[in-house]
């Protein structure tokens, strides 16, 4: 049991990574990849902030931050030099490491004796369910703001940059600063999630973003199956998916672990699973 | 309200495919005017819109909208007085999002699209009975995404969505190429009756010289980048149909 309720604290850690993806993927139409770089960012600021004592408030939005100025970046490489998006996701990726080991001093840091946000906020006794709790208030916060921000006047600006950009622009949006600030959330978001995961499993380390990409994808593409299946509209009913889309991703994953599948074929069974989510649409409407 | 000066334009510069698509061009668009362009294919109609509308910038020469220099701004900051009505019905619209989102945004064009949430029921009665004067049945549908309507529809609501908000001038790119005539008939019809209404100054460019003939109070003719002929008053009102035709023999 204990098992299943880690894979859904994860979850839930994800659903930053899943909410960026969301963003950049499905409303801007971008593929950004800056992910497993501003990932390992969220999580190496927030490991060598907490070992300098810094105060939670500030931790934060230091992450958030962190984590705009490098979608921002991956942005303007995209708008301004009109270099592919993915190609200027991988350069800034690439670029993260470095910036990230720098950060973090070596490759890996424990948290053992740090006050983390699980530990500091303390609402029942039990670790793990208080954990729980905490991360259910956080991410609701989260998908709040999301939902609310993809439902004013700005967040309709943003989903029409991804659907039509001729139209937009003659509607008065500059489609590159849209872009730019689009990319700078979804990053921020993805921080986010390295900032909840660190905290979680109580160290920091240098690989963690390696194709952690794959996890935003899959529970987007979750998410999407569910949403065209049932046709769905409603923005806040697509990011309660999005997120169910992250926990049933690593529910998934902890069956395969579960029912004894080496961990180190773990990126291969994910890979064969995001193929079957994406692929077993597609191959039963060919039949229909 | 529109004044071209001098407008060169050229593609290609320096390369063997180099084109001169405008050529050291004088146009002036007094307020209140429809002009309709015609001329063959790279003859520069579509070139001198796309100038005017900003996605394209001159090599030399300026333009002025209602007396302000925007010779070199970029197309979203002409969206003050431009409203753009595109060739591809499927580019005035965003697809994905309901009619009512677009019909939000449209209704911000010269204004910022701020954090707050403006797609209220005071606007939804608005935008409702808005869409009823189209007599398409498209009222009670504001919440459906854009994307499963026609051609024809579509381009009948992005020409509502250019006078949402205020608007000075309106740009037809060959609004009608891609609909059915019935759709293409009706389309043209609604665009004449909002120019009226709204006192738009107004660009159409068009193939169709039926429509050249019916609609629009000035006509010009373009060739190899330069006006060849600009016929308007009550010249352009008693042009007939086979003198048009022969502009092209």
């Amino acid at each position: 049991m204990d098992f299943y309720l880690t894979a859904l604290l994860q979850g839930l850690c994800f659903t930053g990574i899943a909410f960026g993806i969301y963003i950049s993927m499905k409303i801007f139409n971008i593929p950004d990849i800056t992910t497993d770089g501003s990932y390992t960012l969220g999580g190496v600021v927030t490991g060598a902030m907490l070992t300098q004592n810094q105060p939670g408030y500030i931790i934060l939005p230091a992450v958030l931050l962190a984590g705009a100025l490098a979608g921002a970046l991956t942005g303007i490489i995209h708008t301004k030099l009109k270099i592919n998006a993915l190609l200027a996701g991988i350069l800034v990726m690439t670029a993260l490491y470095s910036v990230n080991l720098t950060i973090l001093g070596r490759s890996n840091l424990p948290l053992l004796n740090q006050p983390t946000l699980f530990s500091v906020v303390n609402l029942i006794t039990d670790i793990n369910q208080n954990s729980l709790l905490v991360l259910i208030g956080f991410v609701l916060i989260v998908t709040t703001l999301i939902g609310y921000l993809l439902k004013t006047d700005f967040g309709i600006a943003m989903r029409a940059t991804g659907s039509s950009e001729p139209m937009i622009r003659a509607l008065g949006v500059n489609t590159d600063r849209m872009k730019i600030t689009g990319l700078a959330i979804a990053n921020a978001l993805t921080a986010l999630s390295g900032y909840l995961i660190v905290q979680l499993q109580g160290f920091a380390d240098i690989s963690m973003g390696i194709g952690i990409v794959i996890l935003g994808l899959g529970s987007v593409i979750i998410a999407e199956t569910i949403i065209n299946w049932l046709r769905i509209t409603s923005v806040w009913l697509s990011l309660v998916l999005v997120m169910a889309g992250a926990v049933i991703f690593q529910f998934v994953l902890a069956f395969t672990l579960n029912i004894g599948v080496d961990a180190n074929l773990l990126k291969l069974v994910t890979a064969v699973f995001v193929l079957i989510i994406v692929g077993l649409p597609r191959l039963t409407g060919r039949q229909a | 309200m529109i004044a071209l000066n001098n407008i060169h334009k050229t593609f290609n510069t320096g390369k063997p495919n180099e084109v001169i698509a405008i050529n050291k061009l004088n146009l002036q668009i007094t307020q209140g005017e429809f002009v309709v362009i015609v001329g063959s294919n790279g003859s520069g109609k579509t070139t001198l819109l796309n100038l005017v509308a900003g996605n394209i910038l001159p090599d030399a020469g300026s333009i002025t909208i209602g007396g302000n220099d925007v010779t070199r701004f970029p197309e979203y900051k002409r969206s003050k007085w431009i409203a753009r009505i595109f060739q591809n019905p499927l580019l005035g619209t965003a697809a994905d999002l309901s009619i009512i989102d677009n019909f939000r945004l449209a209704a911000l064009r010269t204004q910022s699209k701020g954090l707050i949430i403006g797609k209220n029921e005071q606007f939804k009665a608005l935008l409702r009975d808005r869409i009823a004067t189209l007599n398409m049945g498209l009222e009670d549908k504001i919440e459906q995404p854009i994307g499963t309507l026609s051609g024809g529809q579509r381009q009948a609501l992005t020409l509502l969505m250019s006078v949402m908000d205020t608007c000075k001038i309106l740009l037809l790119d060959e609004p009608t190429a891609a609909l059915d005539p019935r759709s293409a008939e009706n389309v043209l019809r609604i665009a004449d009756g909002l120019i009226k209404e709204y006192q738009l100054t107004a660009i159409l460019v068009t193939h169709n010289l039926k429509d050249a003939g019916n609609y629009g109070s000035r006509i010009i003719q373009m060739g190899e980048g330069i006006i060849l002929k600009d016929v308007a008053g009550a010249e352009k009102q008693n042009l007939k149909q086979n003198e048009l035709y022969d502009w092209f023999g």
